[in-house]
């Protein structure tokens, strides 16, 4: 626990950047708003604040520092107006109503399950084929490796459009799209995991004359979990932001990636950065969900992560 | 009609296979030309069974366009997939990617002087790197305008962590021994950074700089969703998509995977050259 001060004070600045940062992010929006509630304003014109600086325009208008935090359509909302609005859509909203987070997190987080779920299983099953077989190493390996460096992420948009065009629509073609994205670092992850018991065990294993399925159940699968919980946290958020990311250019009516883009579109901010940091949370919970899982098993089975 | 598809795909898999298999286990099989030569077969066999289904089941190009058509629009638009590229790798992610990772490398110097803040920054780091950060595309976009300033800053937010995760913990990564050295040569604290922490943080900075290049590339293709001028390959995707001109999406999305193992590759080919001394790169 040596690290807890350290945290709180890095996460301490970040949010102090942020509040400071909201002075001038807002303030030619605050000086209009002020001048048409006869505030006075320096310089009183729009054309002349506009070719000040946020920084410039504050510094002249101290007393407006306080306006700028509670602007209604804000360009950067501070931390407060967040946790407003989260509390507002996450707690005061029934959870099957359109406008509650939670609903939408639910539309989001059940496609990333199931892609990932999906995406996981064919991982581990084709990490075993290749371990097993030689020809499919050569053939399919290079390809997982390499599909890591291409932008993946960009076939989302005509995913959806294809599997719509033969009439699957809703929860699957998302769940593709996720279970595209954890498949690569799982299939990566296990391979290295298979393979990671050295010669002098698996002679271990010949001396006993265990059998190949013997090897694969009792040595090879357990040394292979820390790899995979290591590639489980990767593939977990990649699978959340392919759920979001496929939701953004398809016109989709539920999930974080549609209320990000409602926000942007008709003019809310607060609704975008709500459903950001309901994601960021959501993320967060994935990934610290399978740090206890890894941490627990890992305890259990005596072993080290990888 | 069908039947002969499915049998002519299955007789195309099935030689490729054979001849997958007959290699893998030949004496030859430890050869580079052939370690290239078998993922190029295993690609090459799908691409044809691919045009062989389209054709034959007459898959409508709405659904699924064949290789050769994709190939044909890929050259028929040359130029506009150079604008795009242009506008979308080499403005949008490149300088955002240059940013990102030289603010990153100024604040883990920076930090890396005080334990306190390693040690705050090494859990933060980690943490925001593993969020959706690709969702704060449509603020940027409001706040920076739809070209490629937006796009740039989107992603050097979204490499920015990865990078300093990466430098902070490879900058930690000397041994008391080896700064003990430094210390009986008199070193003081720039000569022990420059001659001896920089270099051994060197691969994990480029572990870091690796990671980055597929997010830089996702960064600045998905940021265009929300939002850019008329030209780019993420604006050309969603706008071929809702014009069901899928030939043209994939001739986008054969720019993004040259590009991607392209940019992946540079980056390698730099690493090797800098740790040449590293164990995983000696040949």
């Amino acid at each position: 626990m040596k690290s807890v001060w350290p945290v709180i004070t890095v996460i301490a600045a970040i949010l102090l950047f942020w509040i400071v940062a909201v002075i001038p992010m807002n303030m030619h929006l605050t000086a209009d708003q002020a001048q048409r509630q006869d505030i006075a304003v320096s310089p009183d014109t729009p054309a002349a604040r506009q070719d000040l600086s946020g920084a410039g325009l504050a510094l002249r208008n101290t007393h407006l520092f306080g306006m700028t935090y509670t602007l209604e359509r804000p360009r950067l909302p501070s931390p407060h107006q967040v946790g407003v609005e989260m509390w507002k859509t996450i707690a005061l909203q029934k959870v099957t109503s359109r406008r509650s987070l939670v609903y939408h997190g639910w539309v989001t987080l059940s496609a990333t399950l199931l892609g990932f779920a999906i995406g996981t299983s064919l991982g581990i099953l084709l990490a075993v084929g290749i371990v097993y077989n030689r020809a499919m190493d050569m053939s399919v390996m290079p390809w997982a490796i390499a599909s890591q460096t291409i932008p993946i992420l960009a076939l989302a948009p005509m995913i959806i459009v294809m599997l719509g065009s033969i009439g699957i629509q809703g929860l699957l073609p998302k769940a593709i799209i996720s279970a595209y994205l954890s498949f690569f670092p799982v299939v990566v992850g296990m391979v290295k995991g298979l393979r990671s018991p050295d010669g002098m065990q698996l002679d271990l294993l010949r001396t006993y004359h265990a059998s190949p399925a013997q090897g694969f159940w009792k040595l090879r699968l357990p040394a292979s979990v820390p790899y995979l919980f290591a590639s489980l946290k990767i593939g977990i958020s990649a699978s959340l932001v392919g759920a979001i990311v496929a939701e953004l250019p398809t016109g989709a009516r539920a999930g974080f990636g549609a209320r990000m883009l409602v926000g942007d579109q008709y003019g809310q901010p607060m609704v975008t950065w709500a459903a950001l940091f309901a994601a960021a949370i959501t993320a967060a919970a994935l990934v610290g969900l399978f740090s206890l899982l890894e941490r627990l098993t890992l305890r259990r089975m005596g072993m080290q992560a990888a | 009609m069908t039947g002969t598809a499915i049998i002519s795909a299955l007789a195309v898999w099935g030689t490729g296979w054979f001849i997958n298999a007959r290699l893998a286990a030949s004496t030859a099989a430890k050869t580079r030309a052939v370690q290239l030569l078998v993922p190029a077969i295993f690609g090459l066999t799908l691409l044809i069974m691919w045009e062989l289904l389209v054709r034959l089941l007459e898959i409508s190009p709405v659904i699924l366009p064949a290789p050769t058509a994709i190939a044909s629009r890929f050259g028929q638009e040359l130029p506009t997939l150079w604008v795009d590229f242009e506008q979308t790798i080499i403005k949008g992610a490149m300088t955002g990617y240059v940013i990102g990772a030289f603010a990153a490398f100024v604040v883990a110097i920076i930090a890396d002087r005080s334990d306190f803040l390693t040690r705050g920054i090494l859990p933060v780091g980690g943490f925001m790197a593993a969020l959706p950060i690709v969702g704060t595309a449509p603020i940027f976009v409001k706040w920076l305008g739809s070209d490629w300033e937006s796009k740039a800053a989107v992603v050097a937010v979204m490499v920015f962590f990865p990078i300093l995760v990466n430098t902070v913990a490879g900058l930690r990564d000397t041994t008391a021994m080896q700064r003990d050295l430094m210390r009986t040569y008199g070193a003081g604290y720039w000569p022990t950074l420059f001659k001896l922490r920089l270099p051994a943080a060197m691969p994990f900075i480029f572990n870091g700089l690796k990671i980055a290049t597929t997010l830089a590339l996702i960064g600045a293709i998905v940021a265009e969703f929300f939002g850019s001028p008329t030209v780019g390959m993420g604006f050309r995707i969603s706008t071929s998509v809702g014009q069901l001109a899928l030939d043209m999406v994939w001739a986008e999305i054969v720019v993004a995977a040259v590009a991607g193992s392209a940019f992946y590759g540079a980056v390698a080919w730099i690493e090797g050259r800098v740790t040449f001394w590293h164990p995983s790169q000696r040949k």
